[in-house]
């Protein structure tokens, strides 16, 4: 044990990836799980707040962003679930931990898109957060982790910018179109900030998880980035960001920036924000509505697996052959590896 | 029981590279993978072919990413390019 | 840098010097990862000019029939969003649904720049009303269960697919363009559709009893599928548009092909209800009830006997459709998106 577990702190203290058949401590495996799958989580919950204005975006080029970024959003949770299954846990039991309740998703979900300057200003400010927080992952120590959020960064890289574009053209429209971006941009500023966690003093987990490179940089270090990147962006589109305290301090090289209103954070986390219910309702209505689906497409494939052997013993096996997630990650790594090295 | 196995995927990004593991997805059967890997892996363009194969069929080393399997390829340092000093004015090396 | 060069993985602490977060990801870019290229427009090179001897009003209404069948597909299946049975099926919604409303942007473009009013994609999309739109009458009912959804979109794509299929060789180059790439795409969502509907037909006992419900209620709206409009015919006749009563026979025998994999009797034959008070035994799901389709809504003035979606006359399910559609647009004259 002790020789793993120095082989494992060597790899992490070179800045090398842990890869899944790696020995690696309970606690490290446990907190890898809970990141992904709630990583996972909120880019499936996230399709929820935007994905309700694609039938009802206002031209049809909108229209088709908007649906391909929704999509995408839908494929980067398949990919966390995906670096998930390598630690040996499955998605059905993630995705029942979630419509449980017993597993968390980002608490910004929580809030309502109330026209559709929300796309625009989500895009902007919530995915703008997400990549502060997501280009460092690219470099967890956690190898499908890392190479999942790299794979994410780069299909990203439109949805930032789709939604300062968008904003970008409603502020040049009408007055009735400024006013909706301004009371959007109110609206999510803040809970955007909530985005990076609590502050550093009241984040127990933070050490644990740089020292094991999981984590890259602390909350507080990433909120300070992302209001750095912002304001500048906020002048050229003619917003006001809603904080009177936001200026720039020349002795820091940073802004400063107003206090948040931690309670209302811990309030929506716990449950009870706007909307938790709401989107862990539909969450549960699709898994739940799908079974029948699942079990049918599972049932038609062993059907088919035993007319192809004659062979109804074989039906019973391919039906029941589930998740040998921990053995797909390392046959996926040696094959990886294989294809890189050859 | 109706969870779908798992399967890995693996995609040739292009002509002349070898197909690479992009990750692993979910599907009832074979064909359902193919497409379902074509569906989220190749959203952008990104493949020309694509592999699937149930992760329980593949045989993998064991139980470490650089176990004694490896070690004897880990000194031949003569099969890797860089082995070789080349003038920097040599072209096309 | 690391000097191994096995590790692709970024180089160390990029991020903070660069402006966008991007940028950091993007030396020394991995050729493993093609990321968005080989996005070509369709109508590049085209010839848009309406061909010789061809009615531009006419190929501008015959524009908004594909259009509009391909526009209104497509919002039925965005409203699959977040509810899809797994989440590969998400994904591989909305690429089919991405799919046609390409479709329909290119073709109401073309409806608008040939018949001469000026009108672009969105003012064709969103400030007609109901009776202006030229769609079968299929795309427009509500999307029921997924096997309803896959019975309507086997259906749906089957029949596209052999319009296109003709439609590749037309005397327009554009229409001849836009079918060529949509060819490649709705065979795919054929193949999709039918996959399921083999799955659901020979899964369980319940999904079987399902899909045959869900072929039975789309079943109605066949007909209308293959009963050409004047216009379609003329233009047909010039060489210009696919004649969908030409069609019926291919679309029969890859139906026919499909339900015998599913080993699902065919909904237009008679259903043997075996058991006592219809369905099979020990089935408690929901029954889709068939909207009442042979019947357009509100008979308004202008409407006739036997009217139907290409002509303007719609279900009630339309209005409720465009007035999601149109909502935001329609709340904001004058505004830019």
């Amino acid at each position: 044990m002790a020789v793993l577990e120095e082989h494992f702190e060597r790899t992490i203290e070179k800045d090398r990836r842990v890869e899944p058949r790696d020995w690696m401590p309970e606690g490290y495996r446990a907190t890898m799980v809970r990141q992904i799958a709630q990583h996972a989580h909120s880019e499936i919950i996230g399709m929820q707040p935007e994905g309700e204005w694609i039938t009802r975006a206002p031209s049809l080029r909108r229209k088709a962003i908007l649906l391909a970024k929704v999509q995408d959003e839908a494929g980067h949770g398949l990919y966390l679930y995906s670096a998930a299954e390598t630690l040996g846990v499955d998605r059905a039991e993630l995705t029942l931990k979630l419509i449980e309740g017993r597993q968390k998703y980002s608490s910004i979900f929580n809030y309502p898109t109330l026209s559709y300057a929300d796309v625009g200003v989500i895009g902007w400010l919530v995915d703008g957060a997400a990549i502060c927080n997501q280009v460092p992952l690219c470099r967890s120590s956690y190898g499908p982790y890392a190479r999942a959020m790299i794979r994410i960064c780069k299909e990203e890289s439109f949805h930032q910018r789709q939604g300062y574009e968008l904003l970008l053209t409603m502020m040049a429209g009408t007055e009735a179109q400024r006013s909706l971006v301004r009371d959007a941009v109110d609206r999510w500023w803040w809970p955007s900030l909530m985005m990076f966690g609590p502050p550093d003093d009241a984040s127990p987990n933070t050490a644990r998880s740089m020292a094991w490179k999981i984590k890259r940089h602390t909350n507080d270090e990433l909120r300070q980035r992302f209001v750095d990147m912002t304001v500048p962006q906020a002048e050229a589109l003619g917003v006001t960001l809603p904080d009177p305290c936001l200026r720039w301090n020349a002795e820091r090289g940073h802004h400063d920036f107003g206090e948040i209103d931690w309670s209302e954070l811990k309030r929506v986390i716990s449950g009870d924000g706007p909307c938790n219910a709401q989107r862990v309702g539909v969450r549960r209505a699709a898994h739940e509505d799908g079974a029948w689906v699942r079990e049918a497409a599972a049932a038609h494939a062993a059907k088919a697996a035993a007319r192809a052997t004659g062979s109804p013993d074989a039906a019973g096996r391919a039906a029941t052959a589930g998740g040998s997630a921990a053995g797909a990650g390392d046959g996926a790594g040696a094959a990886a590896r294989a294809g890189a090295t050859a | 029981m109706s969870e779908w196995p798992l399967y890995e995927v693996f995609v040739r990004s292009k002509r002349g590279l070898n197909h690479v593991h992009v990750g692993s997805l979910h599907a009832a059967d074979d064909e359902t993978a193919l497409r379902h890997a074509r569906d989220l892996y190749t959203r952008r363009n990104e493949g020309v072919s694509i592999w699937v194969v149930r992760s329980e069929h593949i045989t993998a080393t064991s139980p470490d990413e650089k176990d004694p399997f490896f070690a004897p390829s880990g000194d031949k340092v003569y099969r890797h390019p860089t082995f070789y000093a080349i003038p920097d004015d040599v072209p096309h090396m | 840098m690391s000097a191994a060069g096995t590790d692709h993985l970024p180089p160390a602490s990029p991020e903070g010097q660069h402006g966008n977060a991007y940028e950091a990801l993007n030396e020394g870019d991995d050729p493993r990862w093609a990321y968005g290229t080989g996005f070509a427009d369709p109508l590049a090179g085209v010839d848009t000019a309406v061909p010789e001897g061809v009615d531009a009003a006419e190929l501008a209404a015959y524009c908004l029939m594909l259009g509009d069948d391909a526009l209104i597909m497509s919002h039925r299946l965005q409203e699959w969003c977040a509810r899809a049975p797994e989440l590969e099926e998400e994904v591989a919604l909305a690429n089919i649904a991405l799919d046609l409303l390409g479709q329909a942007r290119l073709l109401l473009a073309r409806a608008g720049a040939v018949d001469g009013s000026g009108r672009d994609e969105d003012t064709l999309a969103f400030q007609r009303d109901p009776g202006e739109f030229r769609n079968v009458r299929l795309a427009e009912v509500p999307n029921g269960d997924f096997a309803h959804t896959t019975a309507r979109l086997l259906v749906f794509a089957t029949w596209r697919l052999a319009l296109l299929d003709r439609l590749a060789a037309s005397r327009d180059p554009v229409l001849a363009a836009v079918a060529a790439k949509g060819v490649k795409e709705v065979a795919y969502h054929r193949d999709y559709a039918a996959g399921w509907v083999v799955r659901l037909g020979d899964g369980t006992a319940y999904s079987r009893e399902r899909m045959a419900e869900g072929l039975a209620a789309v079943w109605p709206l066949v007909p209308e599928l293959f009963t050409p409009h004047p216009a379609e015919r003329r233009l047909a006749r010039a060489g210009v548009a696919a004649d969908p009563a030409a069609a019926r026979e291919e679309f029969d025998a890859t139906l026919a092909q499909v339900l015998t994999a599913a080993t699902l009797p065919h909904p237009a034959a008679p259903r043997r209800d075996d058991a006592p008070g219809g369905g099979a035994p020990g089935l408690d799901g929901p029954s889709t009830p068939s909207p009442d389709l042979r019947k357009p809504s509100a008979p308004g003035p202008g409407s006739q006997e036997g009217a139907l979606g290409r002509d303007g006359a719609h279900t009630p399910a339309l209005d409720g459709l465009l007035a999601e559609l149109q909502s935001v647009a329609r709340a904001h004259p004058g505004a830019r998106w």
